[in-house]
């Protein structure tokens, strides 16, 4: 049930607990309980909309930034990932492999504030040794949401064998 | 009719679906819900279509050989070895068809004579007893019952056989009821099948659909294999129904047979759509099991509101329709259906046009999304509250 359950939820948020109970043929005090109980261990770490900020008409900027550093002694990479997560314009942040240690997806209002944040913050953080930042020209999916808008509109006929 | 005598008695004689005349009422209204489509509701998965498209893009649009690409029947031997256990040979026992509907037409036309009977355990999916009368066969219904959660009995299978009986039908998980025949319940029949020497033509299209363990296939009894014919297709478990590819598998004798009728009638299955095929059986367990779970869920749901809302329903263990009685409105299934149509724009399809056996009780397909779903319960409870005063 947890795997189907915690899939459902990454899928909408917004299932009702006696929706969720009768998808999965369970008790709804118990879907409550174990979503509370993951809710507490963090399991489930928070609860995300995911918004097509284009159609929106609000201006948001978005970059991928890579970024070199060193590991430090005892810590490895966890130290200074944690003081580059506890930025807000870090919208998610991966220690990845390949050319560079970190791939950070950072936020801002436009290019500026996105410029200021690398050259007054993310740069000068004690360890970091370059960054390459990669401006986000267009959404097409997220979250696994595609944005497009050439829907697919294959259509069913309304009553078949 | 101007030419009523000049046209075959048989098919004069057919009755239209009962399925068609629901749909063709269904189609003059507007904002009508419908859960009456006998097909899923995912769009075919992404890599299947693209290999498709790349396989029109390379110009790979020429007939095939007749039996079918023999790539795609590598993959559906070696699926049926990897889902199943049972074990054909791509060479000698498959033949790739026209979904599974071409299959039923040349598994019957190439075993029937005239005046054989063929049993039908009904509710039966509508298309049979067409083919098998087309065929000049003769259907026997055997009624499979809700308190047997519509599943084939020994007893009810023993008191229809007679010394014309050529085959059976099984359809498990069956459409329009959801049954399903575990091993066990299959274990019961086989030794009858056995010695009266009849046909099992087992239909398991929807045989990923499965939610209590795992499907069997009766071709898993060794004692019966040879006179077992397989029939399924890509249609309801990777959601390809336009796609129309299905296969036969059988014993080497009778896909030598079906070929004749194959290769004058068809020639062979659309080329891009055995390309996609292809790709499905190879590369689409993945997404047989996220559908799979999917229907799962609408399953427990719809049956939950529904045995909520006074329907009594049963849970079925398979395919994607929940079979309920609604004989406590004291109405016929085609009433209930056409009043239910008329007063709340909810298309529903009557237990009968699935056989006798059908009547008092309606097809209700879950391959929807909840919200459809959702909506449709609230017109279902709105007139059953209305109907039952």
């Amino acid at each position: 049930m947890m795997k189907e359950l915690l899939t459902l939820l990454e899928n909408n948020a917004r299932y009702e607990v006696k929706d969720l109970a009768a998808l999965l043929n369970e008790d709804e005090e118990l879907i409550k309980d174990t979503i509370r109980e993951y809710e507490r261990n963090s399991v489930i770490a928070g609860y995300h909309t995911i918004i097509n900020w284009d159609k929106a008409d609000t201006e948001i900027t978005k970059a991928i930034i890579f970024v070199n550093c060193v590991p430090e002694r005892e810590a490895g990479y966890d130290k200074i990932a944690a003081k580059i997560a506890r930025y807000p314009e870090v919208d998610s942040l991966y220690l990845i492999s390949g050319k560079a240690e970190f791939m950070l997806q950072v936020n801002g209002s436009n290019m500026r504030e996105v410029s200021n944040f690398v050259a007054h913050k993310l740069a000068p953080t004690e360890g970091v040794n370059g960054t390459e930042t990669m401006f986000i020209l267009k959404e097409y999916k997220i979250n696994g949401r595609e944005l497009l808008n050439d829907k697919e509109d294959g259509e069913r006929l309304l009553v078949t064998p | 009719m101007i030419f009523d005598e000049e046209i075959n008695q048989i098919i004069r004689g057919l009755k239209p679906s009962g399925i068609r005349k629901f749909f063709d009422i269904a189609a003059t209204r507007k904002n009508v819900v419908s859960l009456g489509v006998g097909e899923p509701d995912f769009i075919t998965p992404w890599h299947i279509r693209e290999a498709a498209i790349y396989a029109i893009e390379k110009g790979r649009t020429f007939y095939t050989g007749n039996k079918g690409l023999s790539a795609l029947r590598q993959g559906i031997c070696a699926y049926y070895k990897r889902r199943f256990n049972v074990q054909y040979d791509p060479e000698e026992n498959c033949i790739v068809t026209v979904g599974g509907s071409e299959a039923i037409d040349i598994v019957m036309r190439t075993i029937l004579k005239p005046g054989d009977e063929v049993i039908l355990p009904t509710p039966a999916y509508v298309a049979y007893r067409a083919i098998i009368e087309m065929a000049e066969g003769k259907v026997v219904e055997v009624e499979m019952k809700e308190e047997e959660k519509f599943r084939l009995t020994p007893e009810a299978l023993k008191k229809v056989i007679t010394n014309k009986t050529k085959a059976v039908i099984l359809n498990f998980p069956g459409n329009p009821t959801g049954g399903v025949m575990s091993r066990e319940d299959y274990a019961r029949i086989v030794p009858i099948l056995k010695e009266h020497g009849i046909f099992a033509v087992t239909d398991e299209i929807y045989a990923e659909l499965t939610y209590e363990g795992k499907h069997c296939s009766i071709a898993e009894f060794s004692e019966i294999k040879d006179q077992t014919i397989v029939i399924n297709g890509f249609s309801k478990a990777y959601s390809m129904t336009g796609y129309r590819v299905g296969y036969i598998l059988a014993h080497k004798d009778l896909i030598e047979m079906m070929l004749k009728i194959h290769q004058y009638t068809i020639m062979c299955a659309t080329t891009s759509s055995q390309f996609a095929a292809i790709e499905a059986i190879n590369n689409g367990d993945h997404d047989i099991a996220v559908m799979a779970e999917s229907f799962r869920q609408r399953r427990n749901y719809i049956v939950k509101e529904l045995n909520r809302i006074g329907l009594k329903t049963h849970m079925p263990a398979g395919a994607f329709y929940v079979f309920p009685s609604i004989k406590v409105t004291g109405l016929s299934s085609e009433k209930f259906c056409e009043q239910l149509l008329d007063q709340q724009n909810l298309a529903l399809v009557p237990g009968n046009a699935f056989g006798d056996a059908g009547e008092g009780y309606v097809r209700i397909s879950y391959a929807y999304s909840l919200d459809e779903i959702k909506t449709a319960i609230s017109r279902l409870e709105r007139f059953l509250k209305e109907n039952m005063k």
